[in-house]
């Protein structure tokens, strides 16, 4: 305890490295996850073959997939990034999908039959339909990438994951308790902030009645 | 409080309720038979026609091709001048009101929300559409503070009278109806199947319904369209559906024999509009007045006999809304009535007018 006490400034900086490693590759994932995932509800046949893919890129162990990225890459940010967006489509997507594809089909008749345009169908409808499904999906990329995102310490990422290795090397096992308490703290906040914010998205779709 | 809309007229991409299938047919890619084979129709403004037949009959096809959910494969529909499919879809879909069997409210909207869905498509003002909402909800038979509710907080049949308000939210001409009440508990049916032919008649919209409900088509219809695998088979009023079947599937579809039925297709005040005309005829009941039932004008022949064999009396008296006798009826009447094949149909919007 005493070592987080004194170090805070540097645990500190290590957490909001971390963070900001967490919230660059959310964005990334979302980026690319809602129109892959809007293109799977609508080609179907695509599905199973994409989902595959992402499938097995999710099976890669994440220390060899940011060592086979750094020739590409090189060392730092930029390969944890593109590993992390990797692993995080088959989160996201999967879940964005299963949003999208079971929203009632007679509700999606009635916008067309209304004469509401795609567009206009995807913003009104299905976007806020499918959308405690994303949070979901978001949720779980964002405790993925905090998790994994301490080995990227590893290829000079930085992040709290930077004390559990120095740690490790010097034996200190006050530094890595501190980097493992650190971590924990920003998974469980994180976890509780989306979830605040799915219920209210379901509460939402489901009308005033649905209590949880 | 008036039904009509005032700002939307000029926008409008067909200014008829009139409707004209000319040789329709649709071929779904996955099936090699037609789904709605060769179909020509003509459908008057105003007119309340359903599409009846069994499952895979194509009624629903037809249907669905009036606002271009389904493109014909062949052949033209044309509504008042205007060739549908020269038209902008969203236009056209926006100008005809759509109800579907599942309802297909959006859940996360409220009553008011999902009533103004197509007005707000439109932008129309705000003032404009609170009003006209307001109006609707009225005109459904929902209290007003329904408007903050959602879809999962209503009945099925409250339901369904939403969809009915947003459907008509934007005036539309021409009202698409899939099978509306079929998911409806039997009460609520018979509730919303009244309010419907009361909001027919008042409104005067045209009104294409599909429904696979026999007794249901013969009580809403104008006309009916019989549809089998694909082909129109016979185009007419209930009555003449009853009385003339052109063939033995019209004729076991609609129950011919069925004497009930067809009573039930006639209104009292016809008969005794018939009695009037032979002015030669003369009472000849002689029971004591006193003791003779009543029946209302306004019903029909089925309650008629149903009411003669119940009370064993010879004769009914027959008496307006304000307990005016106008005229007796009796087994003699009906006998003569179904014999003569001149059946008169009743009435609808008559019937409804109190």
């Amino acid at each position: 305890m005493s070592y987080l006490i004194n170090n805070l400034d540097l645990v500190g900086k290590l957490f909001l490295q971390h963070l900001q490693l967490t919230l660059i590759v959310l964005f990334f994932a979302l980026i690319i996850g809602i129109p892959l995932g809007v293109a799977l509800a609508r080609i179907k046949w695509l599905q199973g073959p994409v989902m595959g893919v992402l499938g097995v890129i999710y099976t890669i162990p994440s220390l060899s997939l940011f060592v086979l990225l750094i020739p590409v890459f090189g060392l730092g940010t930029t390969p944890a990034v593109v590993a992390l967006t990797a692993y995080a489509q088959l989160l996201l997507v999967r879940n964005w999908l299963v949003g999208l594809t079971s929203i009632n089909p007679a509700v999606l008749e009635a916008a067309r039959g209304m004469g509401m345009s795609g567009w206009q169908r995807f913003w009104q409808v299905e976007f806020p339909l499918a959308l405690p499904m994303l949070l979901v999906g978001v949720r779980l990329v964002v405790l993925s990438s905090i998790g994994i995102g301490t080995i990227a310490a590893f290829i000079n990422a930085g992040g709290l994951g930077v004390l559990l290795f120095e740690g490790v090397i010097t034996a200190n096992y006050n530094k890595i308790f501190s980097g493992a308490v650190a971590v924990t703290v920003l998974s469980l906040t994180a976890n509780y902030g989306i979830r605040t914010i799915e219920r209210r998205a379901e509460r939402s779709i489901h009308g005033a009645q649905v209590n949880h | 409080m008036t039904y009509a809309s005032s700002n939307t007229q000029e926008s409008r991409v067909t200014q008829s309720g009139e409707i004209f299938f000319d040789d329709v047919s649709k071929t779904f890619e996955s099936e090699g038979v037609p789904a709605v084979d060769g179909v020509s129709l003509q459908v008057p403004a105003g007119d309340l026609v359903v599409f009846l037949g069994p499952s895979g009959s194509g009624k629903t096809t037809l249907l669905k091709m009036v606002n271009r959910l389904y493109e014909p494969s062949k052949g033209k529909i044309w509504i008042g001048n205007e060739d549908i499919q020269g038209l902008p879809i969203n236009d056209l879909r926006r100008q005809i009101g759509y109800v579907i069997q599942q309802v297909g409210l959006f859940p996360h909207m409220t009553v008011q929300k999902n009533i103004s869905v197509v007005p707000r498509l439109l932008d129309w003002d705000k003032g404009h559409i609170q009003t006209r909402v307001e109006m609707l909800l009225d005109l459904t038979g929902l209290p007003d503070s329904y408007l903050e509710r959602y879809p999962n907080q209503l009945s099925g049949g409250e339901q369904q009278r939403v969809g009915l308000a947003r459907a008509l939210a934007a005036d539309p001409d021409i009202l698409l109806m899939d099978e509306p009440f079929a998911a409806l508990d039997a009460i609520n049916r018979e509730r919303l199947q009244k309010e419907l032919l009361r909001l027919h008649c008042k409104l005067n919209k045209t009104i294409l319904f599909v429904t696979h409900d026999v007794e249901e088509a013969l009580l809403l219809a104008d006309k009916i369209a019989v549809l089998r695998e694909g082909k129109l088979v016979q185009y007419d009023t209930p009555i003449a559906l009853v009385t003339r079947p052109k063939n033995s599937f019209i004729e076991e579809l609609v129950g011919t024999d069925n004497i009930l039925r067809r009573l039930s297709l006639v209104s009292i005040k016809s008969v005794i509009k018939a009695q009037a005309r032979e002015s030669s005829r003369k009472m000849t009941h002689t029971q004591k007045h006193d003791n003779v039932p009543t029946i209302d004008l306004e019903g029909d022949l089925r309650s008629a006999l149903s009411l003669l064999l119940s009370s064993g009396s010879d004769y009914l008296r027959v008496v307006d809304s304000s307990g005016k006798e106008q005229g007796q009826i009796g087994m003699k009447d009906l006998k003569e009535m179904l014999a003569s094949n001149q059946l008169v149909e009743k009435n609808k919007c008559d019937e409804l007018s109190d």
